[in-house]
């Protein structure tokens, strides 16, 4: 990818700014969420909540689906490649796709290498749940960044965690003397670059959505309130009773994030939201965001 | 964002409307030129505003979040108390009387539009082309899966032809960019359009700003 067509796919993400992508399974959950004002929408076979309670192996969804899916749309595409797996990602561009998320909702296909993004010119979105993270994904070329949180739980405390921790992380690098960044990106195993460009900017240089156990149009709103720029909800919407109110109130909850009369009218009348899972009552090697590093 | 009460607002002020989309990128040109732009999100914030700009993102989500809270009737009633309006990209889309395919938005210049008309984001690209009426120097022009503007009625002025499709018109009270002036170092359009909305811009800027980068925006955004 040559730093032209990279400028594109960063300013892309830069225009979902504000804005609310979807997880669909079908082409009518797709118009659906279109109709609801998402700006992009994320097509798979299943939900991360029906990923978790199946179990087994999680995989790229059908391209047939991927197609329908992309025909039946004009907001922009996403579809998940597993983490490492390269050829996925090949399929996904030649499938023309808009964003590939290189997701750890998906079964890993490489424990020790994510996917050289700078291959591709069709761009990537990462999760993280730190800086570091963050910025080990920016030099493999994402173009986009989102927390992991734990998704399929409709709970959003590991979003949280990982939101406050960049921004923490963020402040700390800001405040100290350059000398001691090398050993602040040593032993965080943040790329010294990347961080030096944070420095610069004081904040992450690519667009940061929320993702991961976001379930209400309050959640949506806290997350932007700790400096996310948009937000992806996935088994929230089309997990709850009534998915197409809901969306309309996540997008609307979104787009007037700081204003809480407007956030308690997005909340009014949305009827049952997904049911939640305790972290602390999901076995160790059922949580998602360990996957990928 | 908080905006201030209208009466402690200085000059010169234009507004972006702020429901979703590259409303940064807008605030971070027009701050170049020494204007200070206004994010839009309510009907009360459009009152005395000389200009709008309606940004780049996805025109679906802005349609429904202009409905929703009545700031469509209160831009069509400002646009006919004389505030000018110009849309890059979506905000084109909101503009056009026709959408291929859909409903139109505010439908304020007698034109039709097709969304997303290029393809995927693999087709977005970048091109340089004069727009004689906006400068006479060549402009960088960024389509991010860009609409197309088809044809357009009597009273539309086209200020660019691009191969099959026009990508800019203006009308007297409008002007409409199917690309981003605003991801470019190019103020060109920022300036082009505060004049037309009788401001003064600062003179001595350069038209093609050394200090813009892509990640210029940012500084709007710093974690505090």
């Amino acid at each position: 990818m040559d730093e032209k067509r990279y400028e594109l796919n960063v300013q892309l993400a830069q225009m979902l700014k504000g804005g609310v992508i979807m997880d669909v399974t079908t082409v009518e959950q797709a118009r659906i969420a279109e109709e609801a004002g998402a700006v992009a929408v994320m097509a798979l076979e299943r939900v991360p909540a029906d990923i978790r309670a199946q179990g087994g192996v999680a995989r790229m969804s059908e391209p047939g689906l991927i197609r329908q899916i992309k025909q039946s749309v004009s907001i922009p595409v996403m579809a998940k490649a597993r983490i490492g797996h390269f050829v996925e990602a090949q399929l996904l561009e030649t499938l023309k796709i808009d964003y590939i998320d290189e997701s750890e909702v998906l079964t890993p296909a490489d424990e020790e290498c994510h996917i050289d993004k700078t291959k591709f010119s069709i761009p990537f979105v990462c999760g993280a749940r730190n800086l570091a993270e963050a910025l080990r994904r920016i030099a493999e070329g994402a173009a986009m960044i989102r927390t992991k949180g734990e998704a399929g739980t409709g709970n959003v405390v590991e979003a949280v965690r990982h939101m406050r921790t960049m921004n923490r992380e963020i402040r700390q690098l800001l405040n100290m003397p350059l000398e001691e960044v090398t050993g602040f990106c040593k032993v965080n195993g943040m790329p010294y670059e990347q961080a030096l460009k944070v420095r610069e900017l004081g904040r992450l240089p690519v667009v940061n959505f929320a993702a991961g156990g976001l379930a209400t149009p309050a959640d949506a709103a806290l997350m932007m309130q700790l400096g996310c720029d948009g937000v992806f909800v996935g088994s929230g919407i089309f997990k709850s009773s009534n998915p197409a109110v809901r969306a309309r109130g996540i997008v609307k909850a979104t787009a007037f994030f700081n204003d809480p009369e407007k956030i308690l009218e997005a909340s009014l009348g949305l009827g049952e939201a997904m049911p939640g899972l305790e972290i602390a009552q999901i076995p160790a090697d059922k949580l998602l965001a360990g996957r990928g590093w | 964002m908080n905006p201030s009460k209208p009466s402690t607002r200085p000059e010169p002020v234009l507004g972006v409307l702020d429901l979703q989309g590259g409303v940064l990128e807008h605030l971070d040109h027009l701050e170049r030129l020494g204007i200070r732009g206004l994010p839009v999100k309510s009907p009360e914030d459009l009152s005395g505003l000389k200009g709008l700009i309606l940004p780049g993102g996805e025109s679906t989500c802005m349609s429904r979040l202009l409905r929703i809270f009545g700031v469509d009737e209160a831009i069509r009633r400002e646009y006919r108390k004389g505030m000018k309006i110009w849309g890059t990209c979506a905000g084109t889309i909101l503009l056009a009387a026709r959408v291929r395919g859909e409903t139109s938005h505010l439908g304020l210049i007698d034109m039709e539009v097709e969304r997303n008309s290029f393809g995927s984001q693999l087709d977005s690209f970048t091109a340089t082309a004069v727009v004689p009426s906006v400068s006479p120097d060549p402009l960088p022009l960024t389509f991010i899966r860009s609409p197309k503007i088809l044809e357009v009625g009597e009273g539309v002025n086209i200020l660019l032809r691009m191969n099959d499709f026009i990508a800019a018109v203006e009308t007297p009270g409008t002007l409409a960019t199917v690309f981003h002036p605003e991801l470019t170092g190019s103020t060109a359009f920022h300036r082009y359009f505060a004049v037309k909305c009788g401001l003064c811009p600062a003179p001595d800027v350069p038209a093609l700003d050394p200090g813009w980068s892509r990640t210029s925006w940012t500084r709007h955004v710093r974690v505090r």
